[in-house]
């Protein structure tokens, strides 16, 4: 988990670290927005936006969808909530089994403890 | 018992995009945890615990390098879902592993058991092999899975009484 939150970390810090990119993500905590009217905003070409929108998508700071043929992008900031609802999810289902299996080796100790003492 | 309702004591770590790593230390040898793992009649015991609201239907298991496992889960043979696929490597008592074959994209699973003064520390990994799988893993299972660890004081009372 460290190694891949760390991962994650890097991404995030490294997408931030670009003053255009920030300002995309100041811009779409307005409103979503294309592509182009990203690029228009920004004064920028189509594929210099699309390599920003990139970058911020990897990270998972953004969220882009295409509806035809107009790539609308969004701020995506659930990205580490989810996976955090997705962890414990399987921590709940692991820990009760691990409860139940507690129980059965406390029992098998408590048996051979006793087992052990009729022997002597 | 005291502290069962404590859910630290289960770490749950997603390592890379397709590996998930579960560790729990338990307090006994670590014979008897492996027992617990490799005998029929006591994995049925635990590997679907009562909070879960699925009963285990049947549960067969020919522990040994290249044998095959199947677990049912249902509330009637007509409803049942299985699990099953077999053991690539059975090492006793520190180390297991098994594919599960139920889907296209099942893991492969391997559970270690090592020695902490007289305590055993358990890891088990899941290894995908996708991103995707492991994302889409356990989907479903979540939703029949209601909090209800009290559940658990009656099973274990009985099973305390039973062992």
């Amino acid at each position: 988990m460290v190694q891949y939150m760390t991962d994650r970390l890097d991404a995030s810090f490294a997408a931030l670290s670009d003053a255009t990119r920030r300002g995309v993500l100041e811009q779409l905590g307005r409103a979503e927005a294309s592509i182009s009217e990203l690029a228009g905003a920004f004064h920028m070409t189509l594929t210099g936006m699309k390599k920003h929108v990139g970058v911020l998508e990897q990270a998972g700071l953004v969220t882009t969808q295409k509806i035809g043929r107009v790539r609308t992008c969004r701020l995506g900031l659930r990205g580490l909530e989810e996976e955090a609802a997705w962890i414990d999810g399987r921590r709940q289902i692991w820990n009760a089994r691990f409860d139940a299996l507690d129980e059965v080796v406390a029992a098998l100790t408590r048996k051979e403890i006793a087992d052990g003492r009729q022997s002597e | 018992m005291g502290d069962r309702a404590s859910s630290g004591r289960t770490a749950v770590e997603r390592r890379s995009e397709r590996e998930l790593v579960v560790t729990r230390t338990f307090d006994a040898p670590v014979r008897l945890v492996f027992d617990a793992w490799t005998r029929p009649e006591l994995f049925k015991l635990w590997w679907a615990p009562k909070s879960s609201g699925v009963p285990l239907l049947s549960c067969e298991m020919d522990v040994r390098t290249g044998g095959g496992y199947r677990i049912a889960f249902g509330h009637d043979a007509s409803n049942a879902m299985a699990f099953f696929g077999k053991y690539l490597e059975v090492s006793p008592p520190s180390r297991l592993v098994w594919t599960n074959d139920e889907g296209d994209e099942g893991a492969v699973t391997t559970v270690t058991f090592e020695d902490q003064d007289g305590k055993t520390r358990l890891v088990l990994q899941e290894l995908y092999p996708t991103k995707e799988a492991l994302d889409a893993s356990f989907v479903g299972m979540e939703d029949c899975y209601p909090e209800q660890f009290e559940q658990l004081d009656e099973l274990l009372v009985t099973l305390g009484a039973r062992v």
